[in-house]
């Protein structure tokens, strides 16, 4: 198998009728799809070859009809968030050589604003399809091609484009659908934007098993009982949320009025989830629900290792990461270079397939990243360095620390943010957290929002929690954590502002 | 009605509310906001806002908010 295409077509051969793809507005059938896409490719075949294809739509039927559309076309494609500044877009047009863009109706505005010549979604899908070209185009094309570039925040302050192969996408997807046995019955209700890695898990698993799609209308996690409606009156069963949209209907006690009906499958990832947050779903709803946590970053596709819940967490635990995922080879190296031994902690290292190429008109950021196995120099053979420190509890399962850049040391002793959020967390309604450590003031500093208004409440918590050289040396509480692009906790916001806050 | 009004400008400013209907529906009040707004009239009324009141059609007017407000301290 070559491209990933291949399971798209098989599905439409086996399910051509069947519902892929629900947005607010329409709904389409994966033949439905796959002809719009291949009307797309045609048109993109006269642009060139190997083209970046840039596409301003939202997260919509018709940004998944374009995404196929550049596969078909041999291209790869970057899904542009249409709501960030137009500073931002151009940057990351800046970055991409020569890119074609395509944007629809809803978004023409904002291509307009950015003064480059594109083109229009509504106008491409009346091409005539031309079934020789593309053909011609895939028969050049192997695993190694780029299937996408998918663009992080980089530390240097210009988006950095993690660059995806079909390869990769196709390991990774194998894993994850064999995993979780997602099949034609599963039904998607799909939160994160297509811009961002997780979205790639509950896409290309629709593609590849013939599953339903639901694009979740964005307002829904602002109204959360609407949230649940939507879920039943779409049977949705499968879930792929990050922490904090799952926290909302913790945090609103939604479930005491209204309940997933359907929920078979609940799968979290992108930041640590909050262990009373998830419990409260543990406690209300089926217990035939499966919970995972899955770990990973953009540059392994999506995920590199999970964690299917089978044990009571207490409020105060950490949910671990568990182990590799199939395909995949997780390992842990010390500050030495060594492998490290049991309890010890280290950076996390990954060697797999669902590996990305490296970064996109970054060789130095690659270089950084994507280095030699520190663990054997014989034969050339690149792995991923995560940035992440990690361990293996006494049940040999893999821990997640921290970020190798969010570790502090403070009169010599090295301190895990984490580790005291979690005891701020265990208070009942703390909503979410945050500890930095302000190096300049030597402070540090615990956040929490939530309605508990007197902070030495949190603050006994941690005491309880950590010990006395980890305890914050302020608490405070505010109206609202802010938020980054993707739904994460803004942790450089908050050291940034804390101090006014 | 001022108080609410005072909220509104500072979650979202130089916005009509006095006249604007449709808050939600044209998303002029986001999710983020909402979530400001529902704790500053808590804060302000002395009110608790529950789930069960958290529904686009008690946000989409400044007199849908008062309505919900009204409603919610004859309660208490």
């Amino acid at each position: 198998m070559k491209n990933i295409l291949e399971y798209f077509e098989k599905t439409v051969k086996t399910h051509p009728n069947k519902v892929g793809f629900v947005d607010e507005c329409r709904e389409a059938t994966f033949s439905q799809t796959a002809l719009h896409a291949r009307a797309i490719a045609t048109a993109l075949c006269a642009w060139g070859n190997k083209r970046a294809v840039a596409i301003l739509i939202d997260k919509t039927v018709n940004c998944i009809d374009t995404m196929l559309g550049a596969l078909y076309a041999g291209d790869f494609y970057v899904v542009i968030d249409v709501h960030s500044p137009v500073e931002r877009v151009n940057g990351i047009l800046n970055i991409l050589d020569n890119p074609v863009i395509l944007t629809d109706k809803n978004s023409e505005a904002l291509a307009g604003e950015i003064g480059r010549e594109y083109l229009l979604y509504e106008e491409l899908i009346q091409t005539e399809i031309d079934e020789a070209k593309l053909l011609e185009k895939r028969n050049c094309m192997c695993d190694l091609d780029t299937a996408y570039i998918l663009f992080t925040s980089g530390s240097t302050g210009m988006p950095k484009g993690t660059v995806i192969s079909h390869r990769a996408l196709i390991s990774y997807i194998n894993w994850v659908t064999e995993e979780f046995g997602f099949n034609a019955q599963t039904v998607f209700g799909s939160q994160t934007p297509l811009y961002f890695s997780m979205s790639v898990t509950d896409f290309y698993s629709t593609i590849k098993c013939g599953c339903t799609y639901h694009i979740i209308p964005k307002p829904h996690f602002t109204f959360p009982l609407n949230l649940v409606g939507y879920l039943n009156d779409n049977k949705i069963n499968t879930i792929y949320w990050v922490p904090t949209a799952i926290s909302i209907l913790s945090n609103w006690k939604v479930f005491d009025v209204i309940k997933p009906q359907y929920l078979k499958t609940v799968l979290f990832a992108g930041e640590v989830m909050p262990t009373k947050q998830l419990n409260y779903w543990i406690d209300h709803l089926d217990s035939t629900v499966t919970y995972a946590n899955l770990f990973g970053p953009t540059e392994t596709t999506d995920i590199c290792a999970f964690y299917i819940l089978n044990r009571e967490f207490s409020d105060s635990d950490t949910i671990p990461i568990g182990k590799a995922c199939d395909n995949c080879d997780c390992f842990v190296v010390n500050s030495e270079g060594k492998a490290v031994t049991a309890g010890e902690e280290g950076e996390l290292y990954v060697r797999s397939g669902f590996m990305a190429n490296g970064y996109y008109r970054n060789p130095e950021k690659t270089a950084e990243a994507f280095v030699q196995n520190p663990l054997q120099q014989d034969y050339p053979e690149t792995v991923y360095k995560t940035g992440d420190i990690v361990k293996y509890n006494d049940k040999g399962e893999l821990v997640y620390i921290t970020r190798r850049d969010f570790q502090i040391k403070r009169s010599g002793y090295r301190i895990e943010l984490g580790e005291i959020e979690a005891g701020a967390n265990s208070v009942e309604k703390v909503k979410s957290c945050a500890c930095i450590y302000d190096s300049e003031a030597d402070l540090l500093v615990l956040i929490y929002e939530g309605a508990v208004k007197d902070t030495m409440v949190v603050l006994e918590a941690v005491r309880n929690h950590v010990p006395a050289y980890m305890v914050p040396d302020e608490v405070r509480r505010i109206k609202e954590m802010p938020i980054n692009a993707n739904g994460k906790l803004d942790r450089k916001a908050l050291l940034a502002t804390y101090k006014t806050l | 009605m001022d108080e609410l009004l005072a909220i509104l400008q500072k979650i979202k400013p130089g916005v009509d509310f006095e006249n604007e209907t449709g808050l939600v529906e044209k998303r002029i009040l986001d999710s983020m906001s909402i979530v400001r707004l529902v704790q500053a009239i808590n804060d302000e009324f002395d009110i608790e806002i529950t789930v069960s009141d958290l529904v686009p059609e008690n946000f989409d007017s400044v007199s849908a908010m008062m309505a919900l407000i009204e409603r919610l301290e004859d309660e208490a």
